[in-house]
């Protein structure tokens, strides 16, 4: 078996990598962070795997069909939370509108979450799609084929 | 909720929530059944929220509850209203004509993609055009350029030039879209702020190197958006080797939106006292356009592919949309307005026609039209008709603008220009004369290449065509609609900018 302390280093590091990214998601509306960082620190975390082990080791623990879909999750849970703010009666993306009774305005809090969980899956899923299709791809079409 | 409150924002979020269902729906009907109801939706929302603006005057919506300046406000006011419900008409029109057309030339694979990006493009450009915020232009213009690009990109299937073209047009798009970015940063340096309305406030009385140069970046950029003529190199590719369906709308609406935002800056942003608004009106805008109308409507005269004919001929269009501007006056501004909306009217109808044509010859040169009267004579008068639209014809709306321009011309002290109208108007005349000739007095070659059994386009395609077609012509006969709110529009434009009403 080769490139074994690669492949051990890979495993170990996995899980911190995704929990890193956790933390800049969650942390991102105190400090420096924030959805599309974190998104892209987790994919990372696949790309790496990728790397290691082969693009169809990661494939088959997240295939694109999956992708498409955190992705259209992701636009969708951004967009509708814009929605359902309308639908509370403020306007678009209006947060305060989910928590009206507080006084220090949690609901823009609770707004910018959600809003940032959104771009986090849409970025990590649309990173991991281009790597997809740039490692995935097939050779060159020679000039002639034109 | 109130859906009255909410109507602004409602063009902007109904297709952008929509686009990424597209990608889960099965092939190959259900994603354009759905993309069409959207834009439909859409369309009434649009057609709803101008019937509201024309009412009561004009709509702030507040996006997040953020008052402006701070926050981003849309400010729909009748000359975006129209604009708006130009843009979604238009996208109706070609959503529900494109099955057939797509399924031709369009991987079956990528129809989903094909739709959605076609959704998020609507998107894109209905927000460059509802939007209050400088800088919410830019974001909503490089939404509708980036899916713009991979549509193009997507005619690679039945050619792949569209390749090349796509990636010439994301270099020059990109180039376009920094440099208004950078004009939008000089202008944030100088005041502090990118509402527009702001803008105008705090630019008036400033006329120093920095706003100088910010305007100069943003008349560049959207000079290339636009495919203002010396910039338009982009266009006649892209629009030649794009799948039909998405030439039919991009040169129906994509240039359009970019006169708008050029007219949103110089009338609403800047102000008739910065001294170089002038110039880039008489040293820039008229020169440009009237080369406009000469140089790229010549050059269509001597194309031999029917697509990228009507794409050069789209530029020397743009041509007279620059000339009316740059007469800086309400009737110039009119026209200017009217011939977007009528523009958009024929070229939409005429990139349909191709697109049927197309369909049943799999080729979009000239030779593939010769004797379509006798093959597909429903597609050929629609040619005929928008073409004479084109031309500028009486009774169509081709005349109605080429009338208004000529009003505006003379009344503005540029006579000559009026002459130079006309003359472009008989080169206009050439290529269209040219296409016709093709289609009615020529033989249908009965072998080779461009044989093909005589038969018409699906009736999906024609009724949005015909649709397309007797708008040209319904338009041009109650000119009172467009050029009423034109003129309304224009009027509010000039009292903003400060010039002499």
């Amino acid at each position: 078996m080769d490139h074994l302390i690669l492949k051990v280093t890979t495993k170990l590091l996995f899980a911190p990598i995704i929990l890193f990214a956790l933390y800049v998601q969650f942390h991102g509306d105190y400090g420096p962070g924030g959805g599309f960082q974190a998104g892209v620190i987790f994919a990372v975390a696949f790309i790496l795997h990728a790397f290691c082990f082969g693009l169809a080791e990661t494939k088959k623990v997240l295939p694109q069909k999956a992708l498409v879909i955190a992705m259209v999750a992701g636009l969708l849970f951004y967009a509708l939370t814009g929605v359902a703010t309308m639908l509370l009666g403020a306007n678009l993306l209006g947060y305060d509108a989910i928590d009206p009774q507080s006084t220090h305005h949690a609901g823009q809090h609770y707004g910018i979450l959600l809003v940032e969980w959104g771009v986090g899956m849409c970025v990590a899923s649309t990173m991991l799609t281009i790597f997809y299709h740039f490692t995935g791809r097939e050779p060159d079409i020679d000039q002639e084929d034109w | 909720m109130s859906l009255i409150a909410q109507l602004p924002v409602l063009p902007i979020i109904i297709p952008l929530v929509a686009a990424p269902l597209t990608l889960l729906l099965p092939k190959p009907r259900l994603p354009w059944v759905w993309a069409s109801v959207v834009a439909w939706v859409t369309f009434a929302a649009c057609a709803w929220l101008l019937a509201t603006v024309a009412s009561t005057g004009m709509i702030s919506y507040h996006l997040g509850d953020w008052a402006p300046p701070l926050g981003i406000e849309y400010r729909v006011d009748l000359a975006n209203a129209l604009v708006l419900f130009l843009v979604s008409g238009v996208a109706a029109l070609v959503f529900a004509f494109s099955y057939h057309s797509v399924r031709a030339e369009v991987d079956a694979a990528q129809t989903p993609l094909f739709y959605g990006a076609m959704l998020i493009c609507l998107t894109g450009l209905l927000g460059v055009t509802i939007t209050g915020d400088a800088f919410n232009v830019f974001v909503f213009l490089e939404i509708s350029s980036l899916s713009t690009y991979a549509l193009v990109a997507m005619g690679a299937r039945r050619d792949r030039r569209a390749l090349t073209a796509a990636f010439n047009y994301l270099v020059m798009g990109t180039i376009g879209a920094t440099f208004f970015v950078i004009g939008i940063g000089l202008l944030y340096q100088a005041t502090g702020t990118l509402n527009m309305a702001d803008l105008h406030e705090r630019l008036i009385g400033q006329d120093n190197r920095m706003v100088q140069a910010g305007f100069a970046f943003i008349v560049v950029g959207i000079g290339l958006k636009l495919a203002m003529f010396p910039l338009h190199l982009w266009l006649p590719n892209a629009y030649t080797y794009a799948p039909s369906a998405v030439s039919a709308f991009l040169a129906a609406t994509a240039t359009k939106v970019a006169v708008y935002v050029l007219i949103r800056f110089f009338f609403s942003v800047f102000n008739f006292d910065f001294a170089f608004i002038g110039a880039a009106f008489t040293y820039v805008l008229l020169p440009l356009g009237i080369a406009g109308m000469f140089i790229a409507s010549l050059a269509a005269v001597f194309q031999d592919d029917v697509k990228r004919l009507l794409a050069y001929s789209s530029v020397g269009q743009i041509g007279y949309m620059l000339l009316g501007l740059s007469f800086a006056t309400v009737e110039g501004l009119t026209a200017s307005l009217v011939h977007v909306f009528n523009h958009a009217l024929m070229k939409g109808a005429l990139f349909m026609a191709v697109a049927c044509v197309v369909l049943r010859a799999g080729s979009h040169s000239i030779n593939a039209f010769a004797g379509l009267g006798k093959r597909m004579p429903v597609t050929t008068w629609a040619i005929i008709l928008s073409g004479l639209s084109l031309i500028g014809v009486p009774l169509t709306v081709g005349f109605v603008s080429k009338w208004y321009l000529l009003d505006a011309a003379f009344s503005s002290g540029h006579g000559y220009s009026g002459f130079l109208i006309v003359a472009s108007s008989l080169i206009a005349l050439l290529y269209v004369g040219r296409l016709a000739e093709v289609m009615l007095l020529r033989e249908p070659p009965s072998e080779g290449k461009y044989a093909f059994p005589a038969k018409e386009a699906p009736l999906a395609m024609l009724i949005p065509m015909w649709v397309l077609v007797i708008a040209n012509i319904y338009f041009g006969i109650r000119t009172d609609l467009t050029g009423g709110i034109a003129q309304r529009a224009a009027e509010a434009l000039m009292l903003t900018a400060g010039g002499a009403p």
